[in-house]
């Protein structure tokens, strides 16, 4: 030991972040933020997107340079430059993005994620090593398995376990349970909180799940625009507070109340069978009818054929086998049909399933309907300045944050891409929507215009189908609920009538 | 029998011949860009590489009088050249198979320009072992002359395959090319492993580029590749960035490029050129064969430029 260093304390200890601010060219990211973790807490970050939550832990961890501010550990303060020194004192963090390498097992991604990788893996020595140390964690994930096979609920449990197997004693968790069924992000936070009683472990939380925030965290705070906008005990708070805290002042569309009846089955699926891009069957022979005026929601955790599913339906994707209709037609889905059925589609990612990023936002808005009159003469001569009032027209009733309708789409944030999207596909009558996820990632604000237009298509008498991983969206939107696991249709409910429980445990194939 | 003429069995004998003489290169350049590749990036520089590896060990074999001091320098100007790649891929916004073409050019450029003193001169080559002892026939020992290098590149292979597995350097190579983000999550600098990689890639390259100038064909000329460094890179693809199909891959390429010289020698004189296009007919085939446009390539590293 060098003389001077004191050794490194065992058990929990805390976080301060002091004053910090950060900014990113013109852009205030942070504004002098303070965050108190104490030690052996359970600490949740809360926040809208683009409020700073990512920015303030990233600059904890040592990805970002704080432009002011001080970052104390245990007590100390601590120059971290790089996220090795933040691993050196203990800091450990599980990312919303997978840091797993998915062409290896998960035994080759736990040993390489420790510092002192030998030269020569020992692999009987390692295994053994490995399996002593699953032994007594709660939770099991498969070693021998690549990470690619294994289900996102495990290796969102490997990615926590992989923290725990460095000895982590201060973790962040970005948003870690938007993978998991309820039941297992119980059993994960769970068992992270017993270790945190127990006196091991502190733990920082950014989550925007209120249910967790309640059932698991003891101390909040609370960030709006790059600013400190509350912070407390939580058994001193209600959701209520806490989301109006989140949002501050800002009024949200009101969702029209669901009116109306279904009519006639106006989409249907029969026997649809498709294939991942490794040629593995990844929706196994699904049949199902949307009618008329209905939402039907299709809950599941994400990688159970969902996307195959919408790429299908989308004209993505070529089904193996199986049939579609829409409106009794044959559909196989081309353009000329999308138009003549009236079908819009709010796919995931919108950015690279629904827009070209390097053309300007009014060129991605007339998309369905650039080589028509008025946007073109006789089909092929385009009326620019046509297509420019059209997007005017809709920037405005959309509230699009962009600064001109010339602006790339990829210059704008994802909020204001999906809305821009929703202008183009929610334009004119429409009698099929197909939506994924389509709230995935966005602002409070975003989220309520999002279901107000969705459920407003479904009272004007379109058929909708909601593919969601957010249980909460379903249950408020939709009519029937379908639950997809392993590519198949494995349970069936009028939401009105669903148990979130049976949902819970069909969602884990149980 | 007796008098030595095997009939038609000089032809499979050729190829099997041609399968160990021409594959060498292609196994070198292959096993480097498997490294490189594996690494998450795509080096189509390679074919200058070994131009300029086949005109470095000529020249260096011609002045010390050691084909050994040759094939080294061959290895040390690829792994140059190798830097060089990945300095440029290193800026932002580069794109890796722009600079692998401009590189290819520069290299076969370079080695003509270097290379003119050379063509005159006779350089000591590389010894090889005579496997066919035990044989009579001429055709036979022919073909069981077998290199040292080949012999290397043989080796190589199956150690690749364990080192991809067991080794650090081979886990953080494939960390990179599967994932930067882990990689870079984990501290280690992207840049900096796929600089590495790259430079073992070249140094292989070369290495594959002084057994054509110092064994075979053995001489220095500016028509010395035709193609091996680029076909050895499309090689790496349909042997799915696994070092050991690789080796099978090497060898079936080089028993295809004999085929059209042994063919001639029996007397099949019409096709020629139709049957020296062998090597590439067989890349076309394969290519359509394997590929889908329903699924993606499986065991491509998922950081490459292509799959990305």
């Amino acid at each position: 030991m060098i003389i001077g260093e004191t050794p490194p304390p065992s058990g929990a200890f805390g976080v301060d972040a002091i004053a910090m601010t950060m900014r990113f060219g013109d852009f205030l990211a942070l504004d002098n933020v303070e965050l108190k973790v104490r030690p052996g807490s359970f600490h949740a970050l809360l926040g809208e997107n683009g409020a700073g939550k990512s920015t303030l832990v990233k600059c904890i961890m040592g990805y970002y340079h704080a432009t002011e501010g001080d970052i104390i550990v245990g007590g100390r303060e601590q120059p971290i430059v790089n996220p090795k020194d933040a691993h050196a004192l203990g800091l450990g963090m599980v990312y919303q993005h997978f840091t797993l390498v998915p062409a290896m097992t998960v035994a080759e991604n736990l040993v390489l994620a420790r510092d002192d990788v030998p030269a020569v893996v020992n692999w009987p020595k390692e295994m053994k090593a490995l399996e002593a140390f699953l032994a007594q964690m709660p939770f099991k994930v498969p070693l021998g398995a690549k990470v690619s096979d294994i289900s996102a609920g495990e290796r969102q449990k490997c990615e926590i376990l992989k923290q725990l197997y460095l000895k982590r004693r201060f973790l962040i968790l970005d948003e870690p349970t938007s993978v998991l069924t309820p039941a297992e992000a119980d059993e994960v936070l769970g068992m992270l909180r017993d270790m945190v009683l127990k006196g091991e472990l502190t733990i920082l939380m950014i989550t925007h799940k209120f249910r967790e925030v309640m059932a698991f965290a003891d101390d909040v705070t609370i960030l709006r625009r790059g600013k400190l906008a509350g912070h407390g005990k939580v058994s001193e708070m209600t959701p209520d507070a806490m989301a109006r805290t989140m949002i501050g002042a800002e009024q949200l569309t009101v969702q029209p109340p669901r009116t109306g009846e279904a009519g006639r089955a106006r989409l249907e699926l029969k026997q649809v069978r498709a294939l991942d891009d490794a040629g593995a069957v990844a929706v196994h022979d699904v049949s199902l009818a949307v009618r008329a005026g209905e939402i039907v929601g299709i809950a599941g955790v994400s990688g159970n054929g969902q996307r195959q599913l919408v790429e299908v339906l989308a004209g993505q994707r070529e089904a193996e086998s199986g049939e579609i209709r829409v409106a009794g037609d044959p559909y196989r889905a081309s353009r000329e049909e999308m138009r003549r059925h009236k079908m819009s589609l709010l796919p995931e990612e919108p950015l690279k399933n629904a827009c070209v990023g390097g053309m300007s936002v009014a060129d991605n808005i007339a998309f369905r309907e650039f080589d028509r009159a008025p946007f073109a003469s006789g089909g092929w001569w385009l009326n620019r300045s046509a297509f420019r009032d059209d997007a005017r027209k809709k920037i405005a009733r959309c509230k699009i944050k962009t600064r001109t309708p010339d602006t790339p789409i990829s210059a704008l944030s994802g909020g204001n891409i999906q809305r821009a999207v929703l202008a183009r596909e929610l334009a004119g009558d429409i009698e099929v929507l197909i939506a994924a996820n389509p709230c995935f990632g966005l602002d409070f604000a975003a989220v309520a215009q999002i279901h107000a237009e969705i459920m407003a298509a479904r009272n004007r008498g379109a058929a909708v189908l909601l593919v969601s991983e957010d249980l909460d969206e379903l249950l408020e939107l939709s009519d029937r609920m379908v639950v997809m696991f392993h590519g198949q249709f494995v349970y069936e409910a009028r939401t009105s009538e669903a148990d979130l429980t049976v949902v819970g445990r069909h969602m884990a194939g149980h | 029998m007796a008098d030595g003429s095997i009939g038609f069995w000089t032809v499979p004998l050729a190829v099997l011949g041609g399968a160990i003489r021409v594959s060498t290169p292609f196994l070198f350049v292959s096993l480097g860009e498997c490294i490189t590749e594996r690494s998450g990036r795509i080096n189509l520089g390679l074919e200058g590489t070994l131009v300029m590896g086949a005109m470095s060990a000529y020249g260096i074999s011609y002045l010390s009088g050691s084909p050994w001091l040759g094939v080294l320098a061959a290895g040390i100007t690829g792994a140059m050249l190798g830097a060089l790649h990945a300095g440029i891929c290193s800026l932002p916004r580069v794109n890796d198979i722009a600079v692998g073409i401009a590189l290819m050019l520069f290299g076969t450029g370079l080695a003509f320009y270097l290379g003119k003193p050379l063509i005159e001169p006779t350089a000591p080559r590389l010894p090889a072992i005579d496997f066919g002892w035990w044989s009579d026939i001429p055709q036979v020992r022919a073909a069981l002359r077998v290199n040292v290098l080949f012999l290397i590149g043989v080796a190589l292979a199956p150690i690749l395959y364990w080192a991809f597995r067991t080794t650090r350097w081979g886990l953080l190579i494939r960390t990179a090319g599967e994932s930067s983000d882990a990689a870079r999550a984990m501290g280690h600098s992207v840049l900096l492993i796929r600089l590495r990689a790259t430079m073992v890639g070249g140094f292989l390259a070369g290495v594959g580029g002084s057994f054509l100038s110092l064994f075979y064909p053995g001489s220095w000329n500016e028509g010395l590749s035709s193609g091996q460094g680029i076909t050895a890179v499309a090689l790496v693809i349909f042997a799915r960035w696994d070092p050991l199909l690789c080796l099978w891959a090497s060898l079936a390429f080089g028993g295809a490029a004999a085929l059209g010289p042994a063919l001639q020698s029996v007397g099949v004189t019409s096709g020629y050129h139709l049957f020296n296009a062998a090597p590439y007919i067989l890349t076309l085939a394969i290519m359509i064969i394997t590929c889908s446009p329903k699924r993606t390539l499986t065991g491509a590293p998922a950081e490459l430029s292509i799959t990305r």
